[in-house]
């Protein structure tokens, strides 16, 4: 691939094609670090027992990090046994997808293929990098470049890290789980720009944590996303309401 | 149930709530507060998955290489670091931390 210029003409002629460029940019940025986890997947889901072929159909059609880590680590704990679990775990943490498909049909458009590509490529990424661009045509352009890019070194990645899993042991041991949670980092901080939303971020950091130990896997987290609808629907702290999308650019790029 | 089952349930299950997301109404969310909410819940979701993906290990707390190393990423992300960057500083810390411990 190549990177875009780092320096761009700013004139009002160009300023879409900056734009664009932006968005570009930053879904490949955002796809490369998301394929350096991608490793980690893949090896650790060999280390909880499924082969290579179920790892690929996992990345491949579940396509989606936290539920995948979240159906690994309950079958790496509980065994087949806790089948069910599992899958209520993954499909809880997969609701956030829906969520998400709901802010970015209005940016895909109509059109029923269009959308099925599109809801299977909607996952924190393509959501966050869209969200955060300008223009509608740069939100689009970000949608589909990150979503891609994504797809694509996730998968290549998670065959990768299950191939080599058994060579490289311990991922622990190589940072990776610690990389996974700083890209989750990455995908937050930006949103936090007004108090509402770090109360919000804090309140529910708390509550997954608190609940992680009393809780089935993959629930703290939803409930942690209660405190985002309690505080949604009353409002608290967020003074005057702002009408529907003018948040549409805090994302990445602060 | 065997394993393929229980892996073919699950994925199928999240790709159905991905495309369920592009049937609800968009008018739904040009009123400010489903639009807040939907906000928020990102917001919401994301700092819980940090929480959980930092401090669990199964169901269990704990307090490992990861909480530094996810401190520091925060520290570069406040100083515009590129993403990338800050991923893979975060894996060296942690792997760092657990080669000297």
């Amino acid at each position: 691939m190549t990177p875009a210029p780092l320096t761009v003409p700013a004139t009002h002629a160009d300023d879409e094609t900056r734009q664009r460029r932006l968005a570009v940019r930053e879904g490949l940025a955002v796809g490369l670090a998301t394929a350096a986890y991608g490793v980690s997947f893949g090896a650790l889901s060999v280390a909880a027992g499924l082969d290579i072929w179920q790892t690929s159909f996992v990345s491949i059609v579940m396509f989606s990090g936290g539920s995948q880590f979240a159906l690994i680590g309950v079958l790496a704990a509980g065994g087949v046994g806790a089948g069910p679990a599992a899958i209520a775990s993954a499909a809880l943490l997969g609701v956030r997808n829906g969520i998400y498909g709901m802010r970015t049909a209005p940016i895909v458009g109509a059109g029923l293929w269009k959308r099925l590509a599109a809801g299977w490529i909607t996952i924190d990424e393509s959501t966050a990098v869209a969200l955060a661009q300008p223009t509608p045509h740069s939100r689009r352009v970000g949608f589909w470049v990150t979503g891609l890019a994504v797809f694509i070194g996730w998968n290549a990645t998670t065959l990768i890290g299950a191939l080599i899993g058994d060579a490289l042991g311990d991922t622990r041991a190589y940072g990776l789980d610690a990389a996974a949670a700083a890209a989750f980092v990455g995908l937050l901080w930006p949103r936090l720009k007004r108090m509402q939303a770090v109360a919000v971020a804090v309140a529910a950091a708390v509550v997954a944590a608190t609940l992680t130990p009393v809780l089935m896997p993959g629930l703290p987290v939803l409930v942690a996303a209660l405190v985002a609808v309690l505080v949604g629907l009353f409002n608290w702290l967020g003074g005057p309401t702002v009408p529907g999308g003018a948040s549409a650019r805090r994302g990445l790029r602060s | 149930m065997t394993l393929w089952q229980i892996i073919i349930a699950a994925s199928i299950a999240v790709l159905a709530l991905k495309l369920a997301g592009y049937l609800v109404p968009p008018a739904l969310l040009h009123k400010p507060t489903p639009s807040r909410i939907a906000d928020l819940l990102t917001v919401a979701l994301l700092a819980a998955l940090i929480a959980v993906q930092t401090l669990g290990s199964g169901q269990a707390l704990t307090v490992d290489a990861r909480i530094p190393a996810v401190i520091v990423a925060a520290g570069l992300f406040a100083i515009k670091t590129p993403f990338i960057v800050v991923v893979i500083v975060a894996a060296l810390v942690a792997a760092g931390l657990r080669a000297l411990t």
